[in-house]
């Protein structure tokens, strides 16, 4: 701990100004801080003393929570690998598949990143803001096992480019950058993240009868076909690999094809308990996207007028994407609504949004990317009528 | 009495050091001071004295051009030995080598009797001249009050909630004489209401409790109960045009014995606080005085800060600098020059939090643990990211974060709209301390104040 300290005292002339590497300095606090919190002391005037937390230590919390996320996801790619190809694999083999395969994909999204990250740091002079050390991790348990490492620089490089620094960096931008990144290979390669992508073989064959669809894309095929229920359609599906495939059961815990981390509604929500309990992620955004999604499918199941309207509705909660983004997308406070009551109504819709993308857009079964972009959108307005009431409290108040 | 007033928002920063309730017997400092910088209204300040000058307690030594009516007098007799002035000839501080025994300026004096018989222009130029009338400070802007405007009500809150605060009940134990005449010379000033808020949150001194001629509330919870502009949020808002005047029980009680007693009294009770004091107690003293006597042999070793004021909203002063006007109390806590090994990630339950993202565990300790903190700012300057924080801990329908934006857009409309009007300082500063981002909001609210006054 002295040595390092040492190391950067030692190196730290260079980097200040008048120092051969002066305009590193960002670089250079980046990694310092990064060991160490600063001795700065807070100034005369105003508190002298300040709260424990800093940005650092509320991103790592959310980093934290998506840990159950991203080690079931991982171990689940060798899963699913075992399933699709018939081979019998220890859980030893199915973690280290997973390891080869999702690793490169974190670093690349990292490495990506965090160079456009410390560029824009370097020319605006101030050190790496953390907010992309979140991001980072987002992106790679957004997409599939399969894609291409290249498409995910692009898209990242994308994200944080277009979806942040052209806003002012963290704490400005409009929209969340993981979806960014998301959306932008949706619909720039739409192939690589839609069809049969989601679960990665390597260059084995899968066995006969095995489909790569995720849930969305069957009950969504069911509800287009007419042929049969959404529910049923579903357990007919993949019966080669075992009978209960698309079991509630299964998609609740997460042992079927999807993106890398979001296929596990239950580790979505240790994310959630962790979020909650420290006071990191909205709890009022993450009970309103599942209320608001659970009571759409509540009311479509009423209305009936095709098969998916009548999924029951608490399928809307476990397929696809929808608990992970209500944990870890929609509570992003950058581009969620900011205000209390705001919260609930930005949730709710999310949630809302969602259910209808899914049941009414077949060109689209994912909804929860575009609702939360959509609502992201949204946001500042809501917004603007939460603080509006808040004024007009004011001026009634006087006029009484 | 009227119902109690409950917040449920806000946080108690419970420090280490509070002040036994006991009165230490030392000596007088030498030298007492007056410090423009207090002020936050004067803006061209004049002095009246010269140094070698004999003054008198109540004797001015200067006034603001802006407002050549408020005089701001000596607190205690002696010469003038120092006019001290930094950057560009800024006037810092007026040094006054104190007597032994103080002598007083006379001014008229009154019976109780005669206090009600008083006119209200009789009234305002004694306290004018005589050093009292700085106490009033009017909102908005929390500048000193213009004696020519008359304001809605008048506030006087009888308890402090800040970190380490002394306790008003034992700093003006036995006063009740003259905290009666203030609040009865107050009253000719206002059409309105005096409202004295007491403490909801246990027993209050019959100094306060028992006072006439004012309406009494009660308002308990956590801080910032005990700030004024919060009670007047609840009791009777301030709204565009709308004028308030506060002042604190020390200074009501000032103004009580200018009348009783003819005198400009700045004698005062403060508190010695902090973790690094080693018998942290109350001593008698005057307005402005030199701190270098309550801390000589009663300071751990190692380096500290010497905090005039709160940990909240006081300010850095050196180990031989002078109180300031509006503060009752001086802290002393560690400063924080360290690089923490770490820091950011490292499980804590020393460190206290409001928050409790990982690692901070200090919500687990029971309510009564005193913490001991020091300046680090335990942190980096950021872009605002976190949501909904400042909302929990300011008990009032106001959006800090929408206000501070507005202000750093320099948006007249919406400034006023969120209510700037309400708050000064002190109102922020439990944001500011919760402040994952790290900015200074009370610097900031201040520049938003300035530019809606000089709009």
């Amino acid at each position: 701990m002295k040595l390092i300290r040492n190391i950067f005292e030692k190196n730290k002339p260079l980097f200040e100004k008048g120092g051969k590497f002066e305009k590193l300095m960002p670089l250079f606090g980046t990694f310092e801080t990064l060991f160490f919190v600063p001795d700065e002391v807070t100034p005369s005037r105003g508190v002298q003393i300040r709260d424990a937390v800093d940005l650092k230590r509320l991103m790592m919390t959310v980093i934290i929570a998506m840990v159950p996320c991203l080690v079931f996801g991982i171990w689940n790619v060798g899963y699913q690998h075992g399933l699709a190809t018939g081979e019998i694999m220890s859980f030893g083999q199915q973690l280290w598949i997973g390891i080869v395969v999702v690793l490169p994909i974190i670093i690349v999204s990292y490495a990506a990143g965090l160079s456009v990250e410390f560029i824009f740091g370097i020319k605006k002079g101030h050190a790496l803001n953390e907010g992309f050390l979140v991001s980072g991790m987002l992106i790679p348990l957004v997409l599939p096992p399969t894609i291409p490492l290249w498409q995910v620089a692009l898209a990242t490089v994308f994200a944080v480019l277009i979806g942040k620094e052209v806003f002012g960096g963290t704490g400005m931008n409009i929209l969340n950058v993981a979806l960014t990144a998301r959306a932008f290979l949706y619909f720039a390669y739409p192939s690589q993240i839609s069809g049969n992508v989601w679960t990665y073989l390597g260059d084995k064959t899968p066995i006969d009868g095995y489909t790569g669809a995720t849930s969305l894309a069957i009950a969504n095929e069911a509800s287009v076909s007419r042929a049969s229920g959404v529910v049923e359609a579903l357990s007919n599906s993949n019966t080669v690999v075992s009978s209960d495939f698309f079991s509630f059961s299964n998609l609740f815990l997460g042992f079927i094809p999807g993106s890398i981390g979001e296929t596990s509604a239950l580790m979505a929500l240790i994310g959630a308990a962790i979020l909650i309990l420290t006071g990191v992620g909205s709890w009022k955004i993450i009970v309103s996207v599942f209320g608001g999604a659970y009571l759409t499918g509540v009311l479509f199941n009423i209305i009936g007028a095709n098969e998916f309207m009548l999924m029951p509705a608490h399928y809307h909660l476990v397929i696809g994407g929808l608990a992970f983004g209500a944990v870890f997308m929609a509570t992003d406070p950058v581009t969620a609504a900011q205000t209390e009551r705001g919260k609930w109504i930005y949730g709710i819709l999310i949630g809302l949004l969602t259910v209808l993308i899914r049941v009414f857009n077949p060109a689209y079964p994912e909804g929860i990317m575009l609702a939360i972009l959509l609502m992201n959108v949204f946001a500042p307005l809501i917004d603007f009528y939460v603080v509006k009431g808040n004024k007009q409290r004011r001026i009634q108040r006087a006029t009484v | 009495m009227s119902h109690t007033i409950k917040l449920k928002k806000g946080f108690n920063i419970n420090l280490a050091g509070k002040a036994e309730k006991k009165l230490a017997e030392c000596d007088q400092p030498e030298t007492f001071a007056l410090k423009p910088t207090d002020f936050t209204g004067i803006l061209r300040p004049k002095v009246m004295v010269e140094v070698g000058d004999t003054v008198k307690a109540g004797t001015p030594l200067l006034f603001c051009k802006m407002m050549e009516e408020v005089k701001y007098c000596s607190p205690v007799s002696g010469e003038v030995v120092e006019i001290k002035r930094g950057e560009k000839r800024k006037l810092l501080e007026i040094k006054v080598l104190s007597d032994k025994k103080i002598v007083w300026q006379e001014f008229k004096k009154f019976t109780v009797s005669d206090i009600p018989k008083i006119e209200k222009e009789e009234a305002i130029n004694q306290m004018l001249n005589s050093g009292v009338w700085p106490n009033i400070i009017q909102r908005p802007y929390g500048i000193v009050a213009n004696p020519k405007e008359t304001p809605k009500s008048i506030f006087i809150s009888t308890f402090d909630t800040h970190p380490l605060a002394p306790d008003y009940d034992f700093a003006c134990n036995g006063e009740e004489n003259f905290f009666q005449a203030g609040v009865d010379i107050l009253k000719k000033f206002t059409p309105g209401n005096i409202h004295v808020v007491l403490n909801g949150n246990g027993e209050v001194s019959p100094v306060f409790s028992r006072v006439k001629n004012a309406e009494i509330h009660s308002v308990s919870g956590k801080h910032p109960a005990g700030n004024v502009g919060v009670q007047i949020h609840h009791i009777d808002p301030i709204g565009k045009g709308d004028l308030v005047w506060t002042v604190n029980p020390y200074g009501v009680i000032q103004i009580g014995k200018l009348f009783l007693e003819g005198k400009y009294d700045a004698s005062k009770i403060i508190a010695l606080t902090g973790s690094e004091v080693k018998k942290p107690q109350y001593y008698k003293t005057y307005t402005g005085a030199c701190i270098n006597k309550f801390i000589e042999n009663n300071v751990s070793d190692g380096e500290v800060r010497f905090v005039s004021g709160n940990v909240l909203t006081g300010e850095k002063i050196k180990s031989d600098g002078y109180l300031g006007f509006y503060h009752n109390q001086l802290t002393v806590i560690p400063e924080g020059h360290y690089s923490e090994f770490l820091g950011w990630i490292l499980p804590t339950v020393k460190k206290l939090s409001f928050h409790k993202a990982f690692g901070l565990l200090s919500f687990l300790n029971s309510k009564d643990k005193e913490y001991v903190m020091d300046t680090n700012m335990n942190g980096e300057h950021r872009a605002f990211v976190q949501t909904g924080v400042f909302e929990e801990v300011t008990p009032m329908d106001i959006l800090p974060t929408y206000l501070i934006k507005s202000i750093l857009a320099e948006d007249y409309d919406d400034m006023e709209a969120l209510g700037i009007y309400e708050m000064i300082e002190e109102d922020i500063a439990l944001c500011e301390f919760v402040d994952v981002s790290k900015n200074n909001l009370q610097k900031i609210l201040r520049e938003g104040l300035e530019l809606i006054k000089n709009s």
